[in-house]
């Protein structure tokens, strides 16, 4: 692969998560008929909590130090092997859909044991949601991903992933159709979008994610917000796979590509936002089901 | 044009899970409505032009889409009921009901013993799926009109499997079944309205009780 493309890769990944943040954040905002943040008041958060020092609780240990350090990690390389747009990812052997599925895993034990390091019950609670929903998410992105490597042949992130485009939507349209909604569902949940989770609600009670990092402070928090940011970029380009598989093979409009589409799929993300309410706590667990049986109908439909 | 065929196929089925898993009857005829036209297309997408197709798919549209859903959402307008009564299995087990129904579904599809042009296409288990997620509606919903959903549900699912013989189908046999469905609709509107009247609720599970309701 081309040093140009490598080098784009890395500061997109670098760069661009904050800004789908502020993307729909202005998407909901005009939708409220507000004005809004700024679009970039992500990176200004970021820059500001970076400046400040950090309190920890005397009862935290260092896993809850190491918590924040290691989600960002894993999702950084789980970033490195996941291809934006019609390009190959700087890293790709065969298998590395596992390992990329077992790296979000990973990051999202140690957010849960520096939650549960803290002893607050808040954190706790949200620890418990966070796990018991991705026990449901999970599955899902296994079944995608067995479907897609169906269909491409291929055992690697980057060629199953790449394999797909409009031609596959002529041939097996419905079972793309299929994963394109449970995909839809996993995004939301696992980001904690409306309707599975409000990343702006100010409740410890109903809150999800966001319990898990009402300790942290300064740099460690701007690692967390950082780290969401990417995951719901890293995902954003799983799903755009799947969802909007143009192709130019032109490289440097392929990389214009995917910034618009990464960006269209934020103000969809943004719309959904608003038109939607969240979810009862209750009903979420069913909607990820939900998820689960589309996957496998999908699955289904590629066996046949 | 098979191909869209099959994306449309798929949308029935979510619309299925959708129909299975709601817990607001508004929505589900609203489903099943944009189900109706889904399944109402896939003749006209299938088989060659004909005005004999033209005519069907139209009347299809017409009764599934647009007067039938109108006719239930004006019967909820006017019997007001807002308590939430579980299906019998939860709605979570509606849904993997459905799953089960699904798989269950594509395995007897692969087993029948179709004509060759007919083995490929989505169809018949898709037909086959929508037959049994009607009747795992029928079966647990307790409120009568969601009862009623699940039988339109069945109905598509039987309609979908008489695709496969529309070219020989006249006109007047389909117009035949529509025109039962829509009786058959009237009926049940009509017995919600006594059920209503009768029990101040629609829930199914007290005309099994004996004594009347304290």
């Amino acid at each position: 692969m081309l040093l140009a493309d490598f080098l784009i890769h890395l500061l997109l990944v670098a760069i661009m998560p904050p800004l789908l943040f502020g993307i729909i954040n202005r998407t909901k905002a005009l939708i409220a008929g507000r004005t809004g943040p700024p679009l970039l008041q992500t990176y200004y958060d970021l820059y500001r909590l970076l400046r400040k020092g950090t309190v920890f609780s005397k009862t935290t240990t260092w896993v809850f130090k190491a918590g924040p350090i290691v989600t960002l990690a894993t999702l950084l390389i789980a970033s490195l092997l996941i291809p934006l747009g019609n390009h190959h990812p700087p890293v790709s052997f065969n298998g590395d859909m596992i390992l990329f599925a077992y790296l979000l895993a990973l990051g999202r034990f140690f957010t849960t044991i520096a939650a549960l390091d803290t002893g607050s019950c808040f954190e706790w609670m949200g620890s418990v949601r966070e796990v018991s929903f991705s026990c449901l998410a999970e599955p899902v992105v296994f079944i995608v991903l067995l479907s897609l490597s169906r269909l491409s042949g291929s055992l690697s992130l980057s060629g199953l992933l790449t394999y797909s485009s409009a031609m596959l939507w002529m041939t097996s349209g419905a079972a793309m159709i299929m994963l394109v909604a449970s995909l839809f569902f996993i995004l939301l949940a696992e980001n904690c979008r409306i309707p599975f989770d409000d990343p702006n609600t100010h409740l410890e009670l109903t809150m999800i994610h966001e319990v898990m990092a009402l300790d942290h402070s300064g740099p460690a928090y701007g690692m967390i917000i950082y780290g969401a940011t990417l995951k719901l970029f890293i995902l954003g380009a799983f799903f755009l796979h799947v969802a909007l598989p143009l192709r130019i093979s032109n490289g440097y409009l392929d990389w214009l590509f995917f910034m618009g589409s990464i960006i269209l799929l934020s103000v969809v993300v943004g719309l959904v936002e608003s038109c939607m309410a969240r979810f009862r706590m209750t009903r979420v667990p069913q909607m990820l089901l939900s998820a689960c049986v589309l996957s496998t109908f999908a699955m289904i439909l590629v066996l046949r | 044009m098979n191909f869209v065929a099959d994306q449309f196929l798929a949308i029935v089925l979510l619309i299925n899970i959708v129909i299975l898993g709601t817990r607001r009857i508004d929505i589900a005829i609203r489903a099943i409505s944009i189900q109706g036209i889904f399944i109402g297309l896939v003749p006209i997408l299938m088989h060659n032009f004909s005005y004999h197709l033209l005519a069907m798919t139209l009347l299809v549209l017409a009764v599934k889409a647009i007067f039938i859903p109108w006719l239930l959402l004006r019967a909820t307008r006017k019997v007001h009921f807002t308590e939430d009564v579980r299906p019998l299995f939860g709605y979570s087990g509606n849904i993997i009901a459905c799953a089960l129904t699904t798989v269950l579904a594509f395995a007897i599809a692969t087993h029948l013993p179709l004509t060759t042009a007919h083995q490929g296409l989505l169809i018949v288990p898709v037909s086959l799926a929508t037959i049994l997620a009607g009747a795992i509606n029928l079966g647990t919903r307790r409120k009568a009109i969601d009862q009623v959903v699940g039988y339109l549900l069945l109905e598509n699912g039987i309609f979908l499997f008489g695709l496969l013989l529309t070219e020989t189908m006249p006109l007047m046999v389909e117009a035949g079944a529509l025109l039962d469905l829509i009786a058959g609709i009237f009926v049940m509107g009509i017995i919600i309205n006594h059920i209503n009247r009768e029990f101040s609720s629609i829930d199914t599970s007290h005309m099994t009780a004996l004594r009347e309701p304290e």
